[in-house]
């Protein structure tokens, strides 16, 4: 066992990859000598030559487009798209390309790929570098979409990613990446794609969170005196629907909290989900606490944006007191 | 054929003015519709028997067009675009390549993936709104009809730098036409396949129209050649109605690409006869004295031609091939419509290797509703 963050977590997970892997490479804007603006793939083009760990020209589409013909031809391409505000110009390879290409050549083709994206806000980063788009890939169909909450699954997860035969957009919350460490096993091991993992146990109400939200949630639970249930998704398609029925089934309240913007975000997913299959179950109405329907503002302003443990403590008690 | 200077100095120190980059393009002709043949760069190229081979392969295709523009104006077939005028192109290329280079195409290369060996009723399929028509085998090294325009350059790009990171000698041709070389996808390919020393073809379909808007909206520099030179690569302009001429420069670049791991831009300027999809009227924006112009270049009369001069072609032989393509494309249009549509769960089955969960709840149930199959329950219950 090691003490690590999650940067290094995706580090050791990236290393375990390659060695075992000689289709495993990586490619991107500054993932070389300078190992990635976040250090996540420090020291591995050392480690691994230039041959596997590549420096490419400064061109999104460019990333996700050649790393879909390196899949196609048999490889298992992992690309860093540097910030999620970056991906717009991939947009097309992902949802026109990655996503389709199984479907459009009934499985002739397939495109076994791993996107990693630093996602969200929190770092006081410029415009365009804290955004939270999950939800806009989960609508895409034929991609998967991952969002580990801590090293541990960090490691697991991206284990899983680069092992799928489908395409899958890894997002690494870049709030959390050295926020606090754990004991992440130095053995390989996976996490599977599709399931939640409850953080901690309750019976008076659930909160569904992902991403760095879920580390607000905890503050927020640790400061109310009720029993609250914790569910981090960890996969944001496909969702694992059951984790979220059998806890709402069971506590009859429900809280959403996502970085996100609300409308159209994945809250809205799972609030329908919990009418589906909770309906006579509920006690409350759902509650969503989110990023505002607004723009992502800039970094003096980033905290205000999103949902904080106070913001969740007081959607806890409205949907605890209704 | 290296006709741009790659290592031109980036600083100078001599004043005021001094030129540190000039360039030129070469267009290669080889057989041209007056029928002159240059022995020089012509000879051994292509053999009686093959070019033979190649002009049925040509007229077969065009046949197809024949035929498939019949099958949609009878309803028996969606939109489909025409490769009429422009055979001589990737058919050039699947003959001057290996069998197992890639071919990346985009929806006017019927008459090289038919001599790859890709049946014709997979390409009738498609068309008929069948994704079983783009299921490629494995053995033709071809990739699925791209629509989108554009977007198929950076998949070849990366299948070459695929090969090339296992140490294979498979290289990559893609085909495009002039408008997609106003997409940016083209010019991430090109700067990643010159900066990054990938080994594709990048063969420009240079024919004029993009639907409705002509070249000088595409491309201003007086040739699109040029545009790979911007990037650093190898550039030539070919008449792309020359068989000869397109066998020619695809075997260059294919030995550039396969010894240097260098790619290259052809230009391969050709005519689409036809209308850009059967959706398409070109007599809305184009005039009939140009049209007339390029079916006199057209590359199956001058092809027959010089087989005739060769004494290897006669009206009895093109009457016994005519006989002989309607008789095969005729099959494969049977062989297309006798395909079933596969059952609705097909729609599921190949959005990934393992369908998740609520994609099998879909698929088993063809609902969306969450009460689908539970109502028996519900009702008992009260």
């Amino acid at each position: 066992m090691a003490n690590l963050n999650l940067v290094q977590a995706i580090n050791l997970a990236l290393i375990q990859e390659m060695e075992r892997d000689e289709r495993v490479l990586l490619l991107g804007e500054d993932v070389g000598i300078n190992g990635g603006v976040f250090r996540v793939t420090e020291g591995l083009q050392a480690r691994f030559g230039a041959r596997r760990v590549v420096d490419t020209p400064l061109a999104e589409s460019g990333i996700i487009g050649t790393s879909i013909g390196l899949a196609m031809g048999g490889l298992r391409p992992v690309p860093e798209i540097q910030f999620e505000g970056f991906l717009g110009p991939a947009y097309d390879q992902i949802c026109s390309h990655a996503a389709r290409m199984r479907t459009r050549t009934r499985s002739a083709f397939t495109v076994p790929l791993t996107i990693r994206v630093p996602v969200g806000g929190g770092i006081h980063a410029p415009e365009l570098h804290s955004d939270s788009p999950e939800a806009i890939y989960a609508h895409q169909p034929g991609i998967k979409v991952v969002m580990p909450s801590s090293p541990y699954d960090a490691k697991g997860l991206l284990i899983s990613a680069i092992r799928d035969p489908d395409p899958v957009i890894y997002f690494e919350p870049k709030r959390i990446y050295r926020a606090f460490r754990e004991e992440v096993p130095e053995d390989e091991y996976t996490i599977p794609i599709g399931k939640a993992r409850t953080v901690c146990e309750g019976t008076d109400l659930t909160i569904v969170s992902w991403g760095a939200s879920v580390i607000q949630c905890m503050q927020a639970i640790e400061k109310s005196n009720r029993s609250i249930e914790l569910i981090d998704l960890r996969t944001i398609y496909p969702m694992d629907i059951d984790a979220v029925t059998e806890s709402v089934q069971k506590t009859g309240r429900c809280v959403i909290v996502h970085e996100a913007p609300r409308t159209c975000g994945l809250g809205a997913e799972v609030a329908a989900t919990i009418m589906e299959h909770c309906f006579l179950h509920l006690e409350a109405p759902v509650q969503r606490v989110s990023g505002f329907d607004t723009i992502m503002p800039y970094y003096k302003l980033e905290l205000s944006y999103m949902p904080d443990a106070s913001r969740i403590s007081g959607a806890i008690e409205d949907a605890l007191t209704f | 054929m290296r006709v741009c200077a790659l290592n031109a100095p980036r600083y100078t120190s001599s004043m005021p003015i001094q030129t540190v980059f000039k360039a030129e393009i070469e267009r290669i002709s080889i057989l041209d519709e007056h029928n002159q043949f240059d022995e020089k760069l012509g000879a051994g190229l292509i053999s009686d028997e093959d070019l033979v081979r190649l002009y049925e392969a040509m007229s077969s295709c065009r046949y197809l067009d024949e035929v498939a523009f019949k099958l949609q104006r009878s309803g028996r077939m969606g939109t489909y675009p025409q490769n009429m005028g422009q055979e001589a192109t990737s058919l050039g290329a699947a003959y001057a390549l290996n069998s197992d280079d890639w071919l990346v195409t985009c929806y006017r290369e019927n008459c090289g993936l038919f001599w790859r060996g890709v049946p014709m009723e997979s390409i009738l399929l498609h068309w008929m709104g069948d994704e079983r028509g783009n299921a490629m085998p494995a053995a033709h090294y071809a990739t699925p009809i791209a629509v989108p325009i554009g977007t198929q350059m950076l998949h070849a790009t990366g299948l070459a730098w695929a090969s090339k990171y296992r140490g294979e000698s498979r290289i990559a041709c893609t085909f495009f036409g002039d408008g997609a070389s106003s997409e940016g996808d083209f010019h991430e390919a090109a700067n990643f396949a010159a900066n990054l020393d990938i080994p594709v073809i990048f063969c420009c379909q240079s024919n004029s129209w993009a639907i409705s808007v002509p070249q000088r909206i595409q491309c201003s520099a007086p040739t699109v050649a040029q545009r790979g030179m911007a990037y650093g690569m190898p550039c030539m302009q070919v008449d792309g109605n020359d068989i000869f001429a397109c066998v020619y420069a695809v075997k260059a670049a294919a030995k550039r690409a396969r010894e240097e791991s260098r790619p290259t831009f052809i230009e391969l300027v050709t005519y689409r006869l036809g209308d850009h999809t059967t959706a398409d009227d070109a007599r809305r924006y184009r005039d009939q004295a140009e049209v007339d112009l390029w079916k006199l270049r057209d590359p199956l009369i001058r092809t027959r031609k010089l087989l005739e001069t060769k004494r290897l072609w006669d009206s009895s032989k093109e009457d016994a091939m005519r006989q002989r393509i309607e008789v095969s494309v005729n099959a494969a249009v049977a062989r297309a419509e006798e395909i079933a549509a596969p059952p609705t769960s097909d729609v599921f089955d190949h959005t990934f290797a393992q369908l998740p969960p609520d994609l099998v709840r879909q698929r088993d149930s063809l609902q969306t509703h969450s009460l689908a199959g539970e109502q028996a329950v519900h009702t008992e219950g009260h």
